[in-house]
């Protein structure tokens, strides 16, 4: 399916270019004009499809869903729902209060803000067109797992205490529910309005992590991974765990670095640890929930996903090792 | 004189959403006043959670994105 990408990277980097497949920029060529054009067109048509969905599943749909239900239920629906939408990080300040004040649960709140930036269409189809549906299915399910077991402990530990006050006396009165053309023509101008919207917030992540990818492929030798971060080493789940907590990029920027470091002979285990570290705790995600969380909450909510991807890698190094 | 809330935490969308409004305004010679709302508190006490919304002379009339420009339009000749 995707073997055109690949004739078409063949011709530019050693048919145009006339580099070879043997020298290390050829490799790194190859390697950016294969993702860049195949992460493009793959991103494009997830994004239209889910944008076309997307005009059933608002948030104040979801908001009405999660109102109101028991709580073993609620926790499981928030970690499905966190799966099927994203959302950019400047609407996660007024989901959270507006799930707060519908007396969602605290617990069943965090629950899908942590899933949220973890797992999403974009992730999942592209794990699954790169890397095999059995990376993306143990991915899929970590991340709904780590959401819920965060949010367990979130709401077993208390911590409505440290939500700011200003978010309780907040009243909404009558919800605005979204506009929403339904019609087929509705749904499509709809969706290609989330293609232009999110391919134009993520393309800059994309290129970079494709560029990173690039250079790992062609210049990074085989050898230094297996050294530091190879199976041997112990500690390479932990330091690639905590490597990427100051860093952000968001899935689809991820998916090319993964693909390069899989490549480069890195256990399973470790290089989800690395992404899920990367996507889901980051300095400008903190920040925007500052405004909302004190920070003994943002510093447990850090602590438990670096502890729970952490578990994560172990686990797969374990299990596919 | 029609009177505009532009409501949203100040991302790119609510600034485009702002703009366009007020290119429209310009374009068809209505006169408006465009007020951004970025107090979280405020634009949820307007109900609304999906940013950016619009609100025209006090009441609530887009949520949840960058309005189409026609509805704009219907909105500066209302």
């Amino acid at each position: 399916m995707f073997a055109i990408f690949t004739r078409l990277a063949d011709l530019v980097a050693f048919s145009l270019l006339g580099l070879t497949a043997e020298s290390k920029l050829g490799d790194a060529v190859h390697f950016f004009v294969e993702d860049v054009t195949k992460i493009f067109v793959l991103l494009t048509v997830i994004v239209f499809a889910v944008g076309m969905l997307r005009t059933v599943m608002t948030p104040e749909r979801m908001r009405k869903m999660l109102a109101g239900r028991r709580k073993a239920p609620a926790y499981g629906l928030a970690g499905l729902l966190g799966a099927v939408t994203p959302f950019c990080s400047c609407s996660a300040v007024p989901l959270f209060i507006g799930l707060l004040e519908a007396n969602v649960p605290m617990g069943v709140t965090m629950t899908f803000l942590i899933t949220s930036p973890m797992v999403n269409e974009v992730a999942v189809v592209m794990l699954a067109a790169l890397l095999g549906w059995k990376i993306t299915a143990l991915y899929f399910v970590t991340g709904i797992t780590v959401g819920i077991l965060g949010g367990l402990a979130i709401d077993a530990l208390g911590m409505e205490r440290f939500v700011e006050d200003y978010v309780w006396k907040i009243r909404m009165g009558q919800v605005v529910e979204v506009a929403v053309d339904h019609s087929l023509r509705g749904r499509i101008a709809y969706g290609w309005q989330q293609v232009r919207e999110i391919i134009g917030r993520v393309w800059l992540y994309v290129l970079i992590g494709i560029g990173i990818g690039a250079g790992l492929h062609g210049y990074v030798p085989q050898e230094f991974f297996a050294r530091i971060a190879g199976p041997s080493n112990p500690f390479a789940v932990p330091f690639a765990v905590l490597a990427g907590i100051p860093l952000y990029s968001n899935a689809a920027g991820m998916i090319p670095i993964v693909e390069a470091l899989l490549a480069k002979g890195l256990p399973v285990g470790t290089v989800l640890a690395l992404m899920m570290s990367i996507t889901a705790i980051s300095l400008p995600e903190l920040m925007i929930l500052r405004k909302v969380l004190k920070v003994p909450m943002l510093a447990f909510f850090a602590a438990y996903l670096a502890v729970a991807f952490i578990c994560v890698g172990y686990l797969f190094n374990f299990v596919l090792g | 004189m029609k009177s505009f809330k532009v409501l949203g935490s100040g991302c790119k969308n609510c600034i485009t959403t702002a703009k366009l409004i007020e290119d429209k305004a310009k374009t068809l010679g209505v006169a408006v006043e465009i007020e951004k709302v970025t107090d979280i508190a405020a634009i949820m006490g307007f109900g609304v959670m999906s940013t950016p919304g619009v609100v025209l002379d006090g009441k609530v009339v887009h949520a949840g994105g960058i309005p189409q420009p026609d509805k704009v339009e219907t909105w500066l000749r209302s």
